[in-house]
C-alpha cells in the first residue's frame, strides 16, 4: 500500500516537467490572444513598433536576435572547437583539470555580472580599440560604419560569444572523448600527423555531435537576456551596421514589459515571448537529438 | 622520378606546417578564451573588494545623492526567494530523479521525461518569467516574492532531477538487494538506503541548481520586481541581489556602480564556492559512504 502510494507520488513529480511545459505554453498563448487575433502572422513581418498608436511588428527584434546570435556563433565556434581540440588531444593531463574547471566557471557566472562587466570594461575596450580598427578594415562591407557608441549589436554579439563558449566547448569535448581510441590509433598507424589524426579520426567522426553542441549554444544565445539587454542599446530599428544600437526579442521584453501599461502592448510582448519559447524548444530538441546520436549509451550530462 | 620526390618533399613540409599551425591555433584559441575569464575575475575582485565593507551587509540602499548604504535588503530578499525556490524545486526534483532511476529504468516514459527536462533547461529564463507573470502576478494584481520563488523553484526542477537520477544510478544494486532482503519495504529502502547512499552527490546537484538560480535576473523582473526597502512579506515585491546589481549597473551614479561591483563579487563568491564544492565531491567519488 505504502509502496504503491510512494511510487505514484514519485511518478507525479516526474510528470510535473510536462505540466510545467504545458503550463508555460498555455499561459503564453492565453495572454497573447489580443495581438494573436489582431495581427496574426503579420506580427512577425511588420517592422513598426509603436506602442502609442498600438501598431506592433516584431521584425526588428527577430532580426536583432538572429544577427546577434549569428555574430556570437561566428566568434565562438572556431574558438570553442579549438579549445576542445586542445583539451582533448594536446593538453598535458595536469593542465586539463584546471582549464576545464575554468571553462566551467565561465558557464557559472550569472548573466547580469557579464552585463556589468560588458558595460564598464568590454564596451570601452571595443569603442577605443576594436571598433575603429573594424571600421577601417571592414568599413567597405557596410557592416561596420560610424557612428559608433560602443554599445550596439556587435558588443552584444561579443558578450554572447563569451557566454556561449563554455557550453559549446564542453559539449564538443564530450563528443570528442566519445570517439573510440581505436579510430585515433588507426589513423596514426597510417602515418598521419597529429593534426591529420584529429581532422580525419576525431573531428570527422564527431561532427554530428559538434553540430549538436553548436545548435545548443545557439539556443542559449537566442534566449539570453540580461547581458544583451544591458549592452545592445535598445532600439527597435533594423540597420545594416553592426555598430548601431538594436534590440533582441528577449531584451525588448526585459526592457519594456514593466512599463507596458495597456493590454495590447503587454500582449505583444508576451507574443514575442511565446515565439521565443517555441523557437528555443525546436532548437533544443534538434540539438539534443544530435548530441544523443553521438554520445548514446553514456548518460547525457546536465549542462 | 626526381619531380615526384620533390613533390613529396613539398607535401611533407606542408603537412608538417599544417600540423604545427593547428597546434598553435588550438593553443591560441584556449588563451583567447581564458583571457576574458581572467579579466572578469580580476575586475570583480579589484573593483568589488575595494567597495565591500560592513555597510554593504547591514544597510539598505541610500537615497540618490547620498553616499553609503548597502544591499542588506537584497541579500535577505535573495535568501527568502532562494529558500522558497528550494522548498519547491528540490523535493519535486529529487522525487522526479527517484522515479527516473528506480522505477522508470528503460521505460519509454522516462526517456520522454528526461528529454523534456533537458529541453525545459534550455527554455530562456525570461520566458519563464512572463509565463509566471501571466499565471500568478496578473491574477493576484501585484508583484510578489511568492511568484519570484515559484519561478526559481521551477527552474531548479530539471537540474535537480537529472543529477539525482545520475547519482542514484551509481549506487550498486547489491545495496538495494541487501535492504530488500532484510524485509524493508521498497519505499523505505529507496529513501533511507539508496538515496542516503547517494546523498553527497544529490546535495551537490541541489547546490548546483541553487547556484544557477541564485544569479538569475530575467525571471525576477516581472515577478519579485525588486524593492528598495526591507521586506520579508511573500505577497509584496521583494529585492534580490541580481536585480539590484542590474538596477545599479544601469544607473548614472558612480556610487551605485561601486555597489553593483561589490554585489557581483558577493554573488560570484557564492557561486564559485558551490561549483568548486560540486567538483570536489563529484571527482572524489561520491559513494565513499557505500564502500
Amino acid at each position: 500500500m505504502a509502496d504503491s502510494t510512494f511510487r505514484w507520488l514519485m511518478l507525479a513529480c516526474a510528470l510535473s516537467v510536462f505540466v510545467i511545459v504545458a503550463l508555460i505554453a498555455t499561459e503564453l498563448v492565453k495572454s497573447s490572444q489580443l495581438t494573436l487575433a489582431k495581427f496574426g502572422i503579420k506580427f512577425f513581418f511588420g517592422s513598426a513598433w509603436d506602442p502609442v498608436s498600438e501598431n506592433f511588428g516584431a521584425l526588428p527584434f527577430v532580426y536583432g536576435t538572429l544577427v546577434s546570435s549569428l555574430v556570437a556563433l561566428v566568434i565562438a565556434v572556431p574558438l570553442a572547437v579549438g579549445v576542445a581540440v586542445f583539451l582533448t588531444e594536446m593538453c598535458p593531463k595536469s593542465l586539463r583539470g584546471v582549464l576545464s574547471f575554468l571553462t566551467e566557471l565561465l558557464a557559472a557566472i550569472p548573466s547580469v555580472v557579464y552585463g556589468l562587466w560588458a558595460i564598464f570594461v568590454l564596451v570601452p575596450l571595443l569603442r577605443t580599440y576594436v571598433d575603429p580598427l573594424l571600421i577601417k578594415l571592414l568599413g567597405w562591407t557596410g557592416l561596420f560604419v560610424a557612428p559608433d557608441f560602443g554599445i550596439g549589436m556587435f558588443a552584444a554579439g561579443v558578450i554572447l560569444a563569451i557566454m556561449i563558449l563554455p557550453i559549446i566547448s564542453s559539449l564538443t569535448r564530450e563528443v570528442m572523448t566519445a570517439v573510440p581510441h581505436a579510430q585515433r590509433e588507426a589513423v596514426l598507424a597510417l602515418g598521419a600527423t597529429r593534426w591529420e589524426m584529429i581532422r580525419m579520426g576525431v573531428l570527422r567522426n564527431a561532427r554530428i555531435g559538434i553540430v549538436g553542441s553548436i545548435i545548443l549554444g545557439l539556443g542559449r544565445a537566442l534566449g539570453e537576456t540580461m547581458a544583451v539587454a544591458m549592452v545592445i542599446g535598445s532600439s527597435p530599428t533594423i540597420s545594416k551596421s553592426l555598430l548601431a544600437p538594436a534590440s533582441t526579442m528577449a531584451s525588448v521584453i526585459a526592457n519594456e514589459f514593466a512599463e507596458a501599461a495597456d493590454d495590447t502592448y503587454r500582449s505583444a510582448l508576451i507574443e514575442i515571448g511565446l515565439a521565443l519559447f517555441l523557437v528555443t524548444i525546436v532548437v533544443n530538441v534538434c540539438a539534443r537529438l544530435l548530441v544523443w546520436a553521438v554520445t548514446r549509451g553514456a548518460p547525457a550530462r546536465v549542462t | 622520378m626526381e619531380n615526384r620526390l620533390k613533390k613529396s618533399a613539398a607535401n611533407r613540409h606542408w603537412r608538417w606546417f599544417a600540423n604545427h599551425l593547428a597546434s598553435v591555433l588550438a593553443v591560441g584559441a584556449t588563451v583567447v578564451v581564458i583571457a576574458p575569464l581572467v579579466a572578469i575575475f580580476i575586475d570583480l575582485v579589484y573593483k568589488g573588494a575595494s567597495s565591500l565593507d560592513l555597510n554593504f551587509f547591514t544597510k539598505i540602499p541610500a537615497p540618490v545623492g547620498e553616499t553609503g548604504g548597502g544591499m542588506a535588503n537584497s541579500i535577505v530578499g535573495s535568501a527568502v526567494l532562494l529558500g522558497l525556490a528550494s522548498l519547491l524545486g528540490i523535493p519535486v526534483g529529487i522525487a522526479a530523479g527517484i522515479y527516473l532511476a528506480e522505477y522508470g529504468r528503460g521505460a519509454k516514459l522516462s526517456n520522454v521525461v528526461r528529454f523534456t527536462a533537458d529541453v525545459l533547461n534550455g527554455v530562456p529564463s525570461i520566458v519563464m518569467g512572463i509565463a509566471i507573470y501571466a499565471l500568478l502576478v496578473a491574477p493576484m494584481k501585484g508583484f510578489s516574492a511568492f511568484a519570484g520563488g515559484v519561478v526559481l523553484g521551477i527552474m531548479m526542477v530539471p537540474t535537480v532531477a537529472r543529477t539525482t537520477e545520475e547519482m542514484l544510478l551509481m549506487v550498486p544494486h547489491a545495496v538495494r538487494e541487501a535492504a530488500l532482503g532484510l524485509g524493508v519495504p521498497a519505499w523505505r529502502s529507496t529513501l533511507s538506503i539508496t538515496l542516503r547512499t547517494a546523498l553527497p552527490g544529490v546535495i551537490t546537484g541541489c547546490m548546483l541548481a541553487f547556484a544557477r538560480v541564485a544569479g538569475e535576473t530575467a525571471p525576477l523582473l516581472f515577478t519579485a520586481f525588486g524593492n528598495q526597502f526591507w521586506s520579508m512579506r511573500l505577497d509584496q515585491p521583494i529585492s534580490a541581489l541580481p536585480l539590484q546589481i542590474y538596477v545599479y549597473a544601469l544607473s548614472p551614479y558612480d556610487e551605485w556602480h561601486r555597489l553593483a561591483w561589490a554585489g557581483s563579487l558577493v554573488l560570484i563568491a557564492l557561486i564559485v564556492i558551490s561549483v568548486a564544492l560540486v567538483r570536489y565531491v563529484t571527482t572524489r567519488g561520491t559513494l565513499k559512504g557505500a564502500g
